[in-house]
């Protein structure tokens, strides 16, 4: 296949940052989508260029470390799949395939398609825990968990952290990946003595990163690759609820 | 002996314990020299890297109240590749009363990992593995579950038990999800200082003590030292050596390998563990391939055509025409014989030219007997999710069409050697977690490196590392201290000859290279001249890199080919290693198949008496073997037969 | 998050308002007398406990600041969205989410512009042709008649916009105030599609009714 890659280049923070267009040759359709920024980068190195500066780690879809907007579209035009997942054959022939960043001002570019997402970690830093000091747990089925249960909460577990939810939200809202961190840990009775508290602090984080507002739009769990339900979110906002009751 | 090595003195892991397995654990417990719980904040702790066993080791250290440092090459912690396991954790619960116990997952253990492994060790992983179990459910993992409450298990990687908990197929996550946040707990309370985005480039050891690193912001650029009383590293295993693997692509050797050059010992770096369920190389732009879990050999059946160079689509090929080999070869285990078997068996066929798909590299995997028996509901069921992964990648739907597999690097027993307190043979440096070569020996079973990677960071580690620091605080270091100057003068050299070279290569067409070298001669299968062959093939290789990479950029800013060239440079040197450790071992053990040493039947044949030991090398011009004799009391050595 | 709270309860106010206002709108159908009554008849509500039309003044009150709390909660959350969002994308395709929640903002702004309309028309009467404070029933058929055809339009394009706005309001606010499970969703989603349709026929029907001369 041959392409033209229209990418975001942006040297550092303070670049003001553009697109340009490359054309990349050759690429076989059973090719990953970094497989074919792989190609373009070997040739851009080899012609002299800056190759485009982009995440990634596992490449099989679960670390969280790639992600780019693909016409517009956080992950590509696959449902519940990665950057690193998505192949080339959905493209066709001659296509102009437009590459950005997220954006979001919490997660400020690094460089081209490079973001800080320590946001995301300061949120669960906030309570996206269970205070569990090692040594200290009791025998694992001294509490049983009632299975649906505990299937509902690794559901929302399964997120892996990647922001695909934050940069297709039309406000920048984190709220998809902090109602999942709040409903693992909330369905599971370990979760139980700090749920009030983690809820309250966790959004205080969110807000503080600048995320945006959840508009309820569903643009969120569309892009996400693990399929996190949008109606976390309202279990979020019952919790919050609730614990904004509760003298603490 | 050879010109490419130097026998050394026998080494002796001085740490562990005698007498009765059953209580060396406690015994060392007991005996090591505590630190008072005022005085642990005195004392910093540097842990590199955020896995299984970094992130449970930084998260328990600071919880004890030790100052942790903790860095990591991604963007964050929890994105370490400990996320990528898919099928579980092994753990001696006997909540089945299947008749599992203490003593069965050790003398499994020892026996999967064929007679290689220290049976001090291993027991002592057998015994905090239940502990470990406790520990993640408290954490809030979300273990698979029965309608009771009460948590599922599924045997697992050919054992007869059933010991391994898990999480549907992401059981590595959720367990990684739980150290993390325990972690983030300790950072929000700081009692961990957080580097993401760091990576160490060089060990810093004055007056023959480990006391800190030098690491480079991955952003910015800048090379900074950092030092403590003690350093622990656990930066994962070195698979990526052969550029394709299943490890994720910033996975590397350089914290090991700058250890190593700083006096640790690197044990049997030859010991590499190749999984047969992988899906095949697509073409040249391959950049890493992907494990499909072992679990779909229980109802697929493996074959090949019957002679060679047979290009029809595999539903044209009649029964008859058809070989089964595994079944055929390995009646009684058929198509679930373990790891090792099960790879080797495929590249012999593909050796032969009976190989199917892209280049004649990978065999079928066939459903369609299990649809035809079971249905194709009860078997999407079963295996809906690894298929539609399948598809995902190969546009290909293994409902109608065999899979094709091939095996594909996956794990690595070998690596910087330690004593029973994880201490490597550089005094206040400790390795956990796959990063050391402790517990698996020559092969590692399934389910058991979580196992391995927790246990070392939640229960080994933060009891051992005490003995250690009851003789801290060490003296303060500066940044103008020799030992300190020289470290740093050394990492910004090398960074700066590699952007000088300025050559017409890409690291990557480097590495792919040397991957190819490895994997052909280094791989399943290993002989003497092709080991000395490769040797050649890399140091030529390795010349070649230092006069014609072409790093593009400069150091001052995020520059990920930098990044890459300077772990591909240490590669080049433990790949040599790698094969002179698999050269002079002239025996077949677990990972390792010397093809000069095989049974008449073709199986891997051991010599216990000339090499029941760990290889544990010296760097050097010519590296110095020194040998640590292992000494089976409780299991004894015997043959592994599958047939 | 409360200014979230604050958005559902005003929103959910308000549209408990427009079904009575609604209902009484209905009352057209049955003659001017009937009207003109109701229309009275909301001026002494509350009576005799309440003078003359406190209750109106309490109800007019109550929405006033709800309409107000609603609209400066989304001009804080449409600000804090602007600045979640500095750089916008080069290449943005249409979102995927309902047309509805895409048009929450600008809906918002042209309901309160016909709002302030609304009121000048059949309130106060100040830009009502008839602009009869006792004959409301008078002033509804003045305002619709057909030659003013364009007062019919917007009133038409307005409360139209009032149904896209609680289609995705109603549904935003459930989730909001804590709705969370899959079957929850779907009757949600459902109910607020099926409210905003009754607002919407309820109170085109009027219009209609006057322009086609059913009601003169």
């Amino acid at each position: 296949m041959n392409l033209s890659v229209r990418v975001w280049r942006q040297s550092g923070p303070d670049d003001k940052g553009r697109m340009v267009t490359y054309d990349v040759k050759d690429i076989s359709p059973d090719a990953s989508f970094l497989e074919m920024l792989d190609v373009l980068n070997e040739k851009l190195i080899l012609d002299g260029d800056d190759p485009v500066a982009f995440d990634h780690d596992c490449r099989e879809g679960i670390c969280g470390m790639c992600g780019m907007m693909i016409n517009g579209v956080a992950h590509g035009p696959e449902r519940a799949t990665t950057t690193c997942q998505l192949h080339m054959r959905h493209f066709a022939d001659g296509d102009v395939i437009d590459v950005e960043p997220w954006r979001a001002s919490a997660f400020p570019v690094i460089k081209d398609l490079v973001v800080d997402r320590s946001a995301f970690d300061r949120i669960i830093q906030a309570g996206g825990y269970i205070t569990a000091p090692t040594g200290t747990a009791p025998d694992a089925h001294a509490t049983p968990v009632p299975k649906a249960d505990a299937d509902a909460a690794f559901e929302a577990a399964t997120c892996i952290g990647c922001g695909a939810c934050v940069a297709a939200c039309p406000n920048g809202s984190s709220m998809l990946f902090t109602a999942a961190k709040v409903a693992h840990l909330g369905l599971l009775p370990q979760g139980q003595p700090e749920r009030d508290g983690r809820v309250l602090d966790m959004i205080d984080a969110q807000d503080e990163a600048g995320f945006g507002g959840c508009t309820n739009m569903g643009e969120c769990t569309t892009v996400c690759p693990k399929g996190i339900p949008l109606n976390l979110i309202g279990r979020l906002n019952t919790d919050y609820r609730k614990a904004a009751r509760t003298p603490h | 002996m050879s010109d490419l090595w130097k026998l050394g003195d026998d080494i002796a892991d001085t740490a562990a314990p005698d007498g009765p397995v059953e209580t060396r654990w406690e015994r060392r417990q007991f005996s090591a020299k505590l630190v008072n719980p005022a005085n642990r904040r005195k004392l910093t702790v540097i842990v590199v890297g955020t896995g299984l066993a970094g992130g449970s080791a930084a998260a328990t250290l600071a919880e004890a109240g030790y100052r942790v440092r903790s860095y990591c090459y991604q963007d964050s912690p929890r994105r370490a590749h400990s996320i990528a396991a898919q099928g579980g954790i092994n753990a001696a619960k006997n909540y089945r009363n299947d008749g599992d116990s203490v003593y069965r997952l050790f003398y499994d253990t020892v026996k999967g990992g064929d007679f290689r492994a220290r049976e001090s060790n291993v027991y002592r992983l057998a015994q905090v593995s239940v502990n470990i179990i406790d520990q993640c459910v408290a954490q809030g993992v979300p273990f698979a579950r029965e309608y009771g409450g009460l948590l599922d298990n599924r045997s697992f990687g050919g054992t007869q038990v059933s010991r391994t908990f898990y999480a549907r197929g992401q059981t590595g996550q959720q367990l990684l999800l739980g150290a993390y946040q325990a972690m983030e707990r300790q950072i929000a309370a700081g009692a961990i200082e957080m580097h993401a985005r760091h990576e160490m480039l060089e060990l810093i050891v004055v007056d023959g003590r480990a006391r800190g690193i030098v690491v480079r912001d991955l952003v910015t650029g800048e090379i900074t030292c950092d030092f403590a009383d003690a350093v622990v590293l656990a930066s994962g295993g070195y698979g990526n050596v052969f550029f394709l693997s299943t490890n994720a692509k910033g996975c590397n050797v350089t914290a090991s390998w700058r250890a190593h050059r700083k006096g640790a010992l690197f044990a049997n770096p030859c010991y590499t563990q190749i999984h047969p369920t992988c899906i095949p190389e697509s073409g040249t732009h391959q950049s890493k391939l992907t494990l499909m879990s072992e679990s779909l050999r229980n109802d697929g059946r493996v074959w090949v055509p019957q002679r060679a160079d047979d290009k029809r689509a595999p539903g044209d090929i009649p029964e008859d025409e058809r070989d089964y080999y595994l079944e055929r070869i390995y009646p009684s285990f058929g198509n679930l014989v373990p790891r090792d078997i099960a790879s080797r068996a495929a590249k012999n066929v593909c050796d032969e030219g009976r190989g199917v798909g892209p280049g004649g590299l990978g065999v079928y995997l066939d459903f369609a007997d299990a649809i035809a028996r079971l249905g194709r509901p009860a078997v999407a069921a079963k295996y809906g999710n690894l298929f539609e992964m399948y598809q995902r990648i190969t546009g290909e739907d293994p409902y109608e069409v065999p899979m094709r597999i091939y095996p594909a690097v996956h794990y690595t027993m070998g690596g910087l050697w330690v004593d029973y307190d994880l201490q490597s043979t550089v005094p206040g440096l400790f390795v956990i977690g796959e990063a050391n070569f402790s517990d698996h020996g020559a092969n590692r079973l399934g389910a058991s490196a979580l196992m391995q990677g927790l246990a070392d960071g939640y229960f080994v580690l933060p009891n051992t590392i005490s003995n250690y620091l009851a003789s801290g605080p060490f003296e303060p270091l500066s940044a103008d201290h020799e030992a300190v100057v020289a470290a740093r003068t050394a990492v910004e050299d090398r960074l700066s000859r590699l952007l000088a070279v300025d050559g017409d290569r890409t690291v990557d067409s480097f590495h792919r290279e040397l991957g190819h070298i490895m994997w052909e001669y280094c791989g399943m299968e290993r002989t003497e001249e092709g080991l000395t062959k490769a040797i050649g093939l890399i140091r030529g290789l390795r010349d070649e890199f230092w006069s014609r990479v072409k790093v593009p950029g400069t150091g001052e800013q995020l520059n990920q080919n930098l990044e890459k060239a300077g772990r591909v440079a240490d590669f080049f040197e433990l790949a040599e290693l790698m094969c002179i450790d698999a050269l002079h071992r002239r025996e077949s053990a677990g990972g390792h198949f010397r093809a000069e040493s095989q049974a008449d039947d073709g199986e891997a044949l051991r010599h216990d008496d000339e090499f029941g030991y760990v290889a544990a090398w010296e760097h050097g011009e010519t590296p110095t073997l020194h040998k640590e004799n292992l000494e089976f009391e409780y299991v004894h050595p015997s043959t592994r037969s599958y047939k | 998050m409360a200014l979230k709270l604050l958005m559902a309860v005003s929103g959910l106010l308000l549209v408990l308002f427009l079904f009575a206002h609604m209902a009484g709108n209905l009352k057209i159908f049955l003659g001017a007398t009937s009207f003109d009554h109701y229309a009275h008849w909301l001026r002494q509500l509350g009576a005799p406990l309440l003078p003359d039309t406190w209750y109106l003044w309490i109800q007019r009150t109550v929405l006033t600041v709800a309409v107000l709390a609603h609209i400066a909660a989304a001009t804080v959350l449409a600000r804090r969205a602007r600045a979640a969002r500095p750089v916008r994308y080069v290449h943005r395709p249409k979102v995927q989410g309902s047309y509805a929640a895409r048009t929450m903002r600008w809906g918002g702004v042209i309901i309160l512009l016909f709002v302030i309309y609304h009121i000048l028309d059949l309130t106060t009467g100040t830009l009502n042709p008839n602009s009869d404070p006792q004959h409301p029933y008078a002033n509804v058929v003045a305002d619709f008649a057909p030659a003013r055809w364009y007062v019919t339009l917007f009133y038409t394009l307005s409360i139209v916009a009032v149904g896209f706005h609680l289609r995705h309001g109603l549904f935003s606010a459930a989730r909001t105030l804590g709705q969370q499970t899959a079957r929850g969703e779907r009757i949600a989603r459902g109910a607020a599609l099926a409210l905003a349709l009754v607002l919407v026929v309820g109170y085109l029907s009027v219009p209609f009714a006057v322009l086609t001369g059913l009601v003169s």
